[in-house]
């Protein structure tokens, strides 16, 4: 057995790529050594920002020998299928064919081909190179002289150096020889850029990964985030501080170093004035530092946390003191932004308060939103007079709604969200506090962007719901007018997570309302405020019919049909037609779209995924809290006894008509059961109890009562049982067996008032 | 801690020609670093441009197969970043340092990190990171990638390899250094407000400060941007330069020997109506529709020139 050890030594990879390049570069190079018939006992990649490095532990030193018969032609066959056999199959002729006889007696040529397995070394002189020269990268480049070459190598950035080597733990390696873009595969790699830039000559992952330790590289990207994380909690707690979490930044700095070293610096402590959000998202977009808070107030303190590179000479002290130079820059850039977004808008001064003359300059912009779905401006609007009407419905105060959704995107204009897109929504609240609006519209425009993911917050203010509501509708419907859905793994206007915010803001606020009506009603905001062609173009063709009625009339036309409507009511329902038309497929559609990202959502939160299904099969759903209750309420009945037997019951009689439908026709015994046909005793119990049953459930569930509603199936359970005990359901006299069928169809109705159990699993 | 960073020996001993106390100091040390390497020490281009690289020793050279070394200082107006002399870090016009070499050096970030060290910046002292930036100009028609380069969380440089340059793949690759030279010059002199850098290195009355030579024109300038500029005229000065290019293009066309013979003039022309946008930017008179549909025309012509510098001598034709 022996290991590979590869290196690919280059100038800074981006820190983005890195994980996913040392993921590839695993993946690709045992890959193809498996497609070869060679397998490995481990495989290990790692990443810095110099250096991909890949560690395949356990390789045979060759490959197995092949043994691979081919059949070729007849006995006797023509010459020229004789030719192309020996040809494929590398024989010289006939003879060295072996002759079998099929089933039949039939004689055929059978090449028998013996490949020797080619040295493991040899096999990765040739992977190797491959798998560079075909390497992912998001995005690569060609440099130097190379680079005049059109079939140059490509590397995401220069590439410097490869270590390549393979052999027995007990032996020295062999280097891999191959060649490519320049570079010579060999065993000679290099430390840190600044502290060990030395050539070091290695032999295996075992000398390597401590060489490069001396050499002051740390291999492992997990054990750099692990020192800088620790590092960092331990600065902090010095000071009594607390480290502000951020995995993502945490990642990424991980990425840019080789060798971490945690310093502190400090800014003025008057720059704490700017909201906490913007300078953590100045000093992380810009410098790549962590923030501090105090752990009794929980404010951010005046100091920082940076990661740097060397082990400096003077044990930081200036590198500290520069980061500190420019996240003061920062700052002052920050609170001059900070500072301009409260005063004045030159040219909008007259436009109202300090967000107003935003929302002004917004509309003033004409910043386009989507081509087909107009601008900024007409979005504000929409968006406007859908909280409006929404705000009734969730309890919201109408006013309130409407001014927080007038002023939700004013921030995309101020200087803050400019500079730092992530705060957006959170610098409206800002600001329009400080403007005196109400605490609750305040509030409102911060939140309507909410919930953004799975784990974000759900707002619960009435006033927030209507406006994040509202918003999301706009997008939805907007977007599936202009038929611009998600498709597969593209969502680029995020219509999923809009989706799903509506969901979790309806079941988490328990709201009593129907998608169906909601999405009308955004419908109808699109319409009012006409964003896209296509529904202008069936609305033209709704208009031109009122025209040709007009027109007929005017000729006095008569309509032979009788009306008590006033023209102007057919007029107004032509125009509710022609709407309809338009509205009718787009809703259908986008509640197809909700229902499957709530089944998705209810799954991963744990709901069977069969009961979704059974709640899902009935018609009209998209009153979304009784969806789940329904399915909560199925769950718990199947886990009772009553539940299960009644299901065994249901399932027993389900199959018979399936079975039965199969001869008489699909709908054969829908009709309800006589009670002159029936001659046993459990025949009469089961039709009494199914008629209280159904009367009884079909009362719950307008309730709303599913509990109520499965209890009262559940006093079926008994009758059910002692019919299939007793009674033959395929009786020979025909009209028995037929009624004997329908009580069944009648059992199979009365259960699917509440779901559609042939969706239900087990039992 | 603040202060500036120590002298070294190699650094002269004349504060007026110091890279770390004098703004003058500083170039004249990269300019004699990159002539040590063989690169031709430029003037700057005798108009206004946005950045070092519209320098037709950047633009232009850089397509075709003839090495190329070429350092330069190169003024750049960028009319928007005006700030009437009130911001310390911003201003409408600045220096950069470019270096452009082709093909790309195989030890090129070596040369960086020596020439850092030509003007006092100890690697042993500070953190200098390549952090990923690719960059593009979308008016050039050019992108590239590389970093910009951090000097203790400072970017004091820009580093690309060029891929495309006017629309033409670049073949060879040259790589371009732009070295921001205030930004630079402040970190070295320890110096907070880019007005307050020495200009010549000399203290007392014979201090000249970087207030004192571009205050005033950083005052004045942001007026005329965003105030002044006549925007008819520069609508006129846009349209007129186009022309002006795609004749001369068409002029230079005329060679029977399949040569260009006008392909330097008319890119001057495309760097003008390239300014012309600047400014027409900065007064806020271009919506954002129709600021992409300029910038393309701008990169048409920059195209356009690049095609015909191909077919010249200096573009190896």
């Amino acid at each position: 057995m022996s290991d590979l050890l590869l290196e690919l030594f280059s100038e800074e990879i981006p820190a983005r790529m890195q994980a996913q390049a040392a993921a590839d570069l695993k993946k690709l190079v045992t890959d193809a050594l498996v497609e070869r018939g060679l397998t490995y006992e481990a495989a290990a990649a790692f990443v810095t920002p110099r250096r991909l490095a890949l560690q395949i532990v356990g390789l045979p030193t060759r490959q197995p020998d092949r043994r691979e018969e081919r059949k070729g032609p007849k006995l006797g066959a023509p010459e020229a299928a004789v030719q192309g056999f020996l040809k494929s199959a590398g024989l010289a002729s006939l003879d060295e064919a072996r002759i079998d006889t099929d089933k039949k007696g039939g004689q055929f040529y059978v090449a028998v081909i013996e490949r020797e397995g080619a040295a493991t070394l040899d096999v990765l002189a040739e992977i190797l190179p491959a798998v560079i020269r075909a390497f992912p990268w998001p995005k690569s480049m060609r440099w130097g002289v190379h680079s005049a070459d059109p079939n140059c190598l490509r590397w995401v950035r220069p590439l410097h150096s490869i270590v390549a080597t393979f052999g027995p733990e007990t032996e020295d390696p062999e280097i891999v020889p191959f060649e490519i873009g320049g570079v010579k595969a060999g065993n000679v790699t290099y430390g840190h850029r600044f502290m060990a830039p030395q050539p070091i000559k290695v032999r295996r992952f075992d000398d390597y990964l401590p060489a490069l330790d001396r050499a002051k590289v740390v291999l492992d990207p997990a054990r750099r985030r692990d020192i800088i994380l620790h590092d960092c909690k331990d600065l902090a707690f010095a000071q009594g501080l607390e480290l502000v979490d951020d995995e993502g930044l945490l990642q990424e700095v991980a990425g840019l170093v080789e060798w971490p070293v945690v310093l502190m610096g400090e800014f003025d402590a008057s720059f704490l004035d700017i909201p906490g959000e913007v300078i953590r998202a100045t000093i992380r977009a810009n410098q790549k530092c962590f923030v501090l808070r105090d752990p009794a107030t929980g404010k951010l303190a005046n100091k920082f946390l940076l990661v740097s590179n060397i082990l400096a000479s003077d044990g930081g002290r200036q590198i500290a003191a520069g980061n500190g130079r420019v996240v003061r820059a920062r700052l002052s850039d920050a609170l001059y932004f900070w500072k301009t977004d409260q005063a004045p808008l030159p040219d909008f001064s007259e436009q109202g308060k300090p967000l107003d003359q935003r929302l002004a300059r917004l509309r003033a912009l004409d910043i386009v939103f989507h081509a087909n779905l107009g601008t900024q401006g007409a979005r504000v609007d929409r968006v406007v007079a859908l909280a409006r009407e929404l705000a009734p419905l969730v309890g919201a105060d109408l006013e309130k709604a409407a001014r927080a959704a007038e002023l939700a995107k004013a921030d995309l204009v101020t200087e803050v969200v400019g500079e730092f897109p992530e705060v957006q929504g959170l610098m409206g609240r800002r600001y329009a506090e400080m403007q005196g609006e109400d605490p609750e519209v305040a509030a409102a425009i911060e939140d309507h962007y909410k919930p953004q993911g799975p784990n974000d917050r759900i707002p619960t203010a009435p006033v927030s719901i209507a406006v994040a509501l509202a918003d999301k509708l706009d997008t939805l419907v907007g977007f599936w007018a202009i038929d611009e859905k998600p498709t597969g793994s593209k969502d680029p206007f995020a219509l999923r997570r809009a989706a799903l915010g509506v969901i979790r803001l309806i079941l988490e606020n328990g709201l009593k309302v129907k998608l169906g009506h909601l999405s009308d009603l955004a419908i109808n905001k699109g319409l009012q405020f006409s964003y896209s062609l296509k529904l202008a173009d069936d609305q033209i063709a709704g208009e031109a019919k009122i025209h040709s009625y007009k027109s007929n009339r005017n000729k006095n036309f008569t309509y032979s049909f009788p009306t008590e409507l006033t023209e102007r009511e057919i007029i107004s329902k032509m125009r509710l037609d022609a709407m309809g038309a338009v509205k009718a497929p787009l809703i259908a559609d986008l509640l197809a779209f909700f229902a499957d990202r709530l089944k998705i959502d209810l799954r991963d939160r744990g709901a069977r995924h069969d009961l979704l299904e059974a709640v899902f099969a009935l018609p009209g759903q998209d009153d979304l809290n009784m969806i789940v209750k329904r399915v909560e309420a199925l769950d718990k009945f199947l886990a009772t006894e009553d539940g299960a037997s009644l299901l065994a019951g249901y399932k027993r009689a389900a199959n018979i008509l399936k079975a039965e439908e199969k001869k008489d026709g699909a709908e054969a015994f829908e009709a309800h059961p006589q009670a002159n046909l029936r001659i046993e005793p459990q025949e009469h119990a089961l039709a009494a109890a199914l008629d209280r049953a159904d009367r009884e459930a079909a009362e719950k569930l307008a309730a709303e009562d599913f509990d109520g509603a499965l209890h009262a199936l559940s006093k079926l359970r008994a009758p059910v049982d002692a019919f299939f005990d007793h009674v033959t359901v395929n009786a020979e006299n025909p009209d028995l067996r037929q009624n004997r069928l329908r009580l069944l169809a009648q059992l199979r109705r009365a259960m699917h008032l509440v779901a559609d159990f042939s969706k239900v699993g087990g039992a | 801690m603040t202060g500036p960073i120590p002298q070294t020996d190699a650094t002269p001993k004349s504060s007026a020609l110091d890279p770390n106390k004098s703004f003058q100091g500083l170039i004249l040390t990269l300019q004699q670093f990159w002539a040590q390497q063989g690169a031709v020490i430029l003037q700057p281009y005798d108009m206004e441009v946005g950045a070092g690289t519209f320098h037709p020793a950047t633009t232009l050279r850089s397509l075709g197969k003839k090495p190329w070394k070429a350092a330069y200082v190169q003024p750049s107006r960028r009319p928007k970043d005006g700030r009437y002399g009130e911001n310390p870090n911003r201003l409408q016009h600045y220096y950069q340092f470019q270096v452009i070499l082709k093909p790309s050096p195989d030890d090129l970030q070596n040369l960086y990190l020596d020439s850092l060290k030509a003007i006092g910046v100890d690697s042993a002292l500070h953190d200098i990171r390549f952090v990923e930036d690719d960059w593009e100009s979308p008016t050039l028609g050019a992108w590239g990638l590389g970093w910009e380069c951090w000097c203790d969380g400072m970017e004091v440089s820009q580093f690309t390899y060029f891929q495309q340059v006017a629309g033409v793949e670049c073949a060879p690759v040259s790589g371009e250094l732009t070295y921001g030279l205030e930004r630079l010059a402040m970190y070295v002199q320890g110096v907070e407000n880019v007005y307050d850098l020495n200009f010549n290195g000399l203290d007392g009355e014979a201090r000249i400060s970087y207030g004192d030579v571009f205050l005033q024109a950083e005052q004045e300038y942001s007026r005329h941007n965003f105030e002044a500029a006549n925007v008819e005229k520069l609508f006129g000065d846009f349209s007129r330069a186009e022309a002006e290019c795609n004749a001369l293009l068409a002029f230079g066309e005329k060679g029977d020997d399949g040569r260009h013979q006008m392909a330097l003039p008319a890119y001057d022309q495309c760097i003008k109506a390239s300014h012309a946008f600047n400014l027409l930017d900065a007064r806020g008179v271009i919506s954002v529709t129709e600021r992409q549909s300029y910038i393309l025309r701008v990169r048409e012509l920059a195209k356009a020139c690049g095609a015909a510098w191909l077919k010249t001598e200096g573009g190896g034709a």
